[in-house]
């Protein structure tokens, strides 16, 4: 194909290229359109959606955690605050890689399997740019050290966090409880949105009970973020609403003595106002300091408690079931008489022991010997007589006992606003039947006529019955936290003041009352009352009964000898009290495990605290006259 | 940055050395007053995307200036002058290149520099207008449209740097050398056979470049071009970031200066390759409408300017380079808005850094020179 152009024609040339630009430029234009296509579709047609990814860019939604609620005694001291302490914590959405970020942290801070082990857990729950906790409290040099690093740590935050704090430690582990990290199974439970940027939750006591209440509202802050994630600017925030404060009906100080008076024991003491119900003081110990838990237990702390023989975890006031000896005679005295089975001048002949007709079993009385003929109700608490009881108990039969015990709330729970209190047992004949499957034998009934065989009771059960027998019938379940008519706590115990054991219990006519208290003022102030040599120079009238309850059994013709048991043999002491006698206002339960006798160690615990009681909070005309 | 700068000072040196220009200066005005709308706005933009930071801004008035001048200088050459050593530029540019294979100097993996001692020098910048010129002349004394050998002798002239600098590796400037020289080619009458020849090559080809020509970086690119959702936080990040910011934008923008995706740092390399999703996201569909129009006013006047060249020489260069920086717009606001792979091609005139802009100003000066040539003619 041969051209057959030898000279270069310029026109045609120019012809030839004005055509070709032509194409070009409508190539041009063309490809013009396809950019503003491009640019109307992103622009217009889906504006919107990239107004929401650019907001979800910068905007971000960050929790502020209110304050929980703190918690005071009835005098406005302090038992439970925030207090504020640095936390090391990590946004995984900063971080370019979290792997080599922890190991850098592990090389700056030592980090333990158990931290990263949390934090791994907290991590998976997170939302999107939440800050995830890796160490809490971290001291002076830890902040320095991360503070010298920050430039290469991307992602760490440290931030000052409120941890809850227990000024009283140890005094008030039962009571208030302690607050502790959110675990994997209460953070299913949770509802994440109530809970965001909040790390921990109330695991017993008061702090669980009243959780809802403490935890307060999330409050919410819209910020504006750069990519490197810092905060430019506020855009929005809704305040968090601080929890609420509970007042306690305690008195610290009463708590103290309480827990003093305890001493290296283990033990409880229960002290209840009577008008109110209200808990004057509820001891246990051993006890544990809470602030340990607050921010994540040593795994060898942790292992020190749970280990320890003593149980310094285990509530015995609200959770510890004891069979309450003799402590219940007054109860089941008043139920005799007020069902007319006796009357205040019935006697009974004790020869130191009882047998059912027919049965060779001998029931003992504690007294070797017994405590010789015309015992009637009155000396029959007074000191405290076996054989009277094992007598009238018999002849009262289990289901008359059962509830008449009820009444004085043993069997059924507190209500007190604590998590987990047990119930106790109150036996009777359905109960033997639906437990054991077995049926109830007269025997059984004899047991329990004086506090033994079947019946459990907690230390909070035995000051209910007491304040019940102090007020004479006044049911008011025992209370932490004064209720506030500004805001309404959440206490599903409530119900508790049951309008039927309310009538009841006040049919039981006066007369009958005033036997019962006369013979427990026998008990501590007559000179054979079983207390009267343990507590000595009241200037006022105590009422009380002492207890003893058998932690193995005695087999039968075998002398009970303390010497020859080991100490986790020995007997639970028991006391229980009000006073003043004639306008009581104070009720107490005491127990001593493997105290011996009720008289000896239990009831100067109680008499301690009744002292300090009336000491503190004197009666009006006193405080008039004085 | 800072070589650059170095380097950028140096050339305003050499340049100022030729320095005093003849009275009766030759001037396209047209042009001119459009291209200093252009950098106005350029600067406006840069100010914004730069983070408020007035060193870019200063830097780039600076690069500006020395553009100017370089372009008024060049402007005033006659455009027979251009096409005579028009292949001295040529071979220079070359032989430099082959240069930086041996003594080059490199930064982030590529190597692109000469390091002359007194400054460095990027050699593929001059074959930006080297490549165009040399092939605007060889073509302007053949026959047109060419034969066989002369297509095969211009494919030469524009392969070899092409591949060259495309394998430093710099592939946005590999394509822009390849761009100008088969503009030249298709504006010289390249017949339909060898451009459908070329076509049918170029397609055979695309599984050999992908196995065995383009790197890792360049193959992910194009991955992400077609699904940036596969790579969010990592390649795919530009791609996401800067069509949020251009949809963001809407129909009017947020306002200059109040852009998020600019202003908090969402959008990477903002003030360089990716600025027009700054000037999309700030002054909305009706601002990157404006700029493509005072774009397009630019082109046109290239094309009339090519149109009344006094010689196919003139036509050809004029044409390639007008078609080139229509190239450069095109490429840019494609690979930022999310349809073509990303090349590192700056957006001309706005994008901050100083070699595009000398280039570009350069090209702009041998428009005017063959726009004033016919004034000269007609005296």
């Amino acid at each position: 194909m041969r051209d057959y152009r030898t000279l270069k024609n310029t026109h045609w040339e120019a012809r030839l290229y004005a055509v070709r630009i032509g194409v070009a430029v409508l190539a041009v234009l063309i490809m013009l359109g396809g950019l503003v296509w491009r640019y109307y579709d992103l622009q217009i047609n889906r504006h919107q959606d990239f107004v929401t990814q650019a907001d979800n860019n910068r905007i971000h939604v960050r929790a502020i955690p209110p304050a929980r609620g703190l918690v005071f005694d009835r005098n406005g001291v302090l038992l439970a605050d925030n207090r504020p302490g640095f936390t090391l914590s990590i946004v995984i959405e900063r971080s370019e890689n979290i792997d080599k970020l922890l190991a850098e942290l592990d090389q700056l801070l030592d980090l333990d399997e158990a931290e990263i082990e949390r934090f791994n857990k907290f991590a998976q729950q997170r939302r999107p740019y939440e800050s995830v906790p890796l160490r809490d409290k971290l001291s002076e040099q830890e902040q320095s050290i991360l503070a010298v690093n920050e430039y290469r740590l991307d992602g760490v935050e440290i931030s000052a966090q409120l941890i809850r704090h227990y000024p009283l430690a140890d005094q008030l582990a039962h009571v208030v409880g302690y607050t502790g990290k959110i675990n994997e199974r209460e953070l299913r439970i949770l509802n994440s949105k109530q809970y965001a940027g909040i790390h921990t939750i109330g695991k017993t006591g008061l702090e669980k009970y009243y959780e809802t209440d403490l935890l307060g509202e999330v409050g919410y802050e819209h910020v504006e973020t750069n990519a490197r994630g810092r905060v430019m600017r506020v855009l929005e925030r809704i305040d968090p609403v601080p929890g609420e404060n509970l007042h306690l009906y305690l008195d610290s100080r009463l708590q103290e003595i309480a827990m003093a008076a305890l001493g290296e024991e283990r033990g409880a003491v229960v002290a209840i106002e009577t008008e109110t119900g209200g808990v004057l003081a509820l001891a246990s110990t051993p006890s544990f300091d809470p602030n340990l838990f607050v921010t994540g237990i040593s795994h060898k702390n942790y292992d020190a408690l749970v280990n320890s023989p003593e149980r310094p975890l285990f509530d015995r006031a609200s959770r510890g079931q004891y069979p309450p000896g003799s402590t219940v005679k007054p109860v089941f005295g008043l139920a005799a008489l007020d069902s007319g089975i006796i009357s205040p001048s019935y006697t009974v002949y004790d020869p130191g022991f009882y047998q059912l007709d027919n049965k060779k079993h001998k029931y003992r009385d504690w007294k070797r010997g017994g405590h010789g003929s015309r015992i009637d109700i009155h000396k029959a608490i007074e000191q405290s007589c076996d054989t009277f009881f094992y007598t009238i108990g018999f002849k009262a039969g289990i289901d008359r006992l059962h509830d008449y015990g009820e009444l004085f709330g043993f069997g059924v729970t507190s209500g007190i606003d604590l998590p987990g209190e047990a119930r106790g047992i109150m036996p009777s004949k359905d109960w033997k039947h639906g437990v054991q499957g077995v049926a109830w034998y007269p025997g059984d009934t004899v047991n329990v006529s004086i506090g033994q065989g079947f019946m459990l009771a907690t230390p909070i059960q035995l000051a209910v019955a007491t304040s019940r027998l102090a007020t004479r019938g006044l049911v008011k379940s025992p209370r932490l936290v004064i209720a506030n008519e500004n805001s309404e706590l959440t206490d599903d115990n409530e119900a508790h003041d049951n309008e039927v054991i309310d009538n009841k219990i006040l049919q039981i006519g006066s007369k009958h009352w005033q036997v019962i208290t006369d013979a427990m003022v026998g008990v501590v102030h007559n000179v054979r009352g079983t207390a009267s040599r343990a507590v000595t120079g009241l200037d006022y009238k105590m009422a009380g009964k002492t207890g003893t309850a058998q932690v193995v059994g005695i087999k039968q013709n075998e002398k009970y000898d303390a010497k020859k048991m080991v100490k986790l043999q020995l007997d639970h002491a028991l006391f229980i009290a009000f006073a003043p006698a004639d306008n009581p206002r104070i009720a107490v339960a005491v127990i001593v495990e493997n105290g011996e006798h009720g008289s000896s160690t239990a009831a100067p615990v109680a008499r301690n605290l009744i002292d300090a009681y009336l000491q503190f909070y004197p009666p009006p005309e006193v405080e008039e006259s004085g | 940055m800072a070589e650059f700068d170095h380097q950028l000072k140096e050339y305003g040196r050499v340049v100022h050395s030729w320095g005093t220009s003849r009275l009766g200066v030759r001037i396209d005005w047209m042009l001119l007053l459009l291209l200093l709308t252009l950098m106005a706005t350029g600067i406006a933009i840069l100010h914004s995307a730069s983070g408020q930071q007035f060193v870019y801004v200063k830097r780039q008035l600076v690069f500006m200036a020395v553009g100017l001048v370089a372009m008024l200088i060049v402007a005033q050459v006659p455009p027979r002058f251009l096409e005579r050593w028009a292949f001295v530029l040529y071979y220079i540019g070359l032989a430099l290149l082959v240069g930086v294979i041996f003594f080059g100097v490199g930064a982030k993996g590529a190597q692109r520099w000469l390091d002359l001692g007194f400054f460095r020098f990027q050699p593929s910048e001059l074959l930006k207008i080297g490549v165009p010129l040399m092939l605007s002349a060889y073509m302007g004394k053949r026959l047109l449209p060419p034969r066989f050998k002369h297509v095969m002798a211009a494919l030469l002239i524009i392969i070899t740097p092409a591949v060259l600098v495309g394998m430093q590796p710099d592939l946005g400037t590999g394509l822009l050398i390849f761009a100008a020289g088969g503009f030249v080619l298709f504006l010289a009458g390249l017949s339909l056979r060898y451009l459908s020849a070329a076509l049918v090559v170029a397609l055979t080809a695309t599984p050999l470049f992908w196995f065995y020509l383009l790197r890792d970086y360049q193959k992910l690119r194009i991955i992400t071009l077609l699904d940036p959702q596969s790579d969010k936080l990592g390649a795919g990040w530009n791609i996401i970031q800067a069509t949020t910011a251009i949809g963001a934008g809407g129909l009017t923008g947020k306002g200059w200066l109040s852009g998020t995706q600019s202003q908090l740092n969402f959008l990477p390399e903002s003030h360089t390759d990716f600025i027009i999703a700054v000037l999309s996201e700030e002054f909305g569909f009706v601002g990157v409408m404006l700029l493509l129009l005072l774009y397009l006013l630019i082109i046109m006047r290239g094309i009339f300017i090519s149109l009344r060249a006094q010689s196919m020489f003139g036509r050809l260069a004029a044409g390639s380079i007008t078609l080139t920086f229509f190239f450069y717009i095109f490429v840019n606001l494609g690979m930022v808005s999310g349809i073509l792979p990303i090349v590192g091609i700056p957006l001309p005139m706005v994008s901050y850094g100083g070699t595009a802009i000398v280039s570009l100003l350069l090209g702009f000066g041998v428009l005017m020179a063959i726009s004033t040539e016919r004034k000269r003619m007609g005296q």
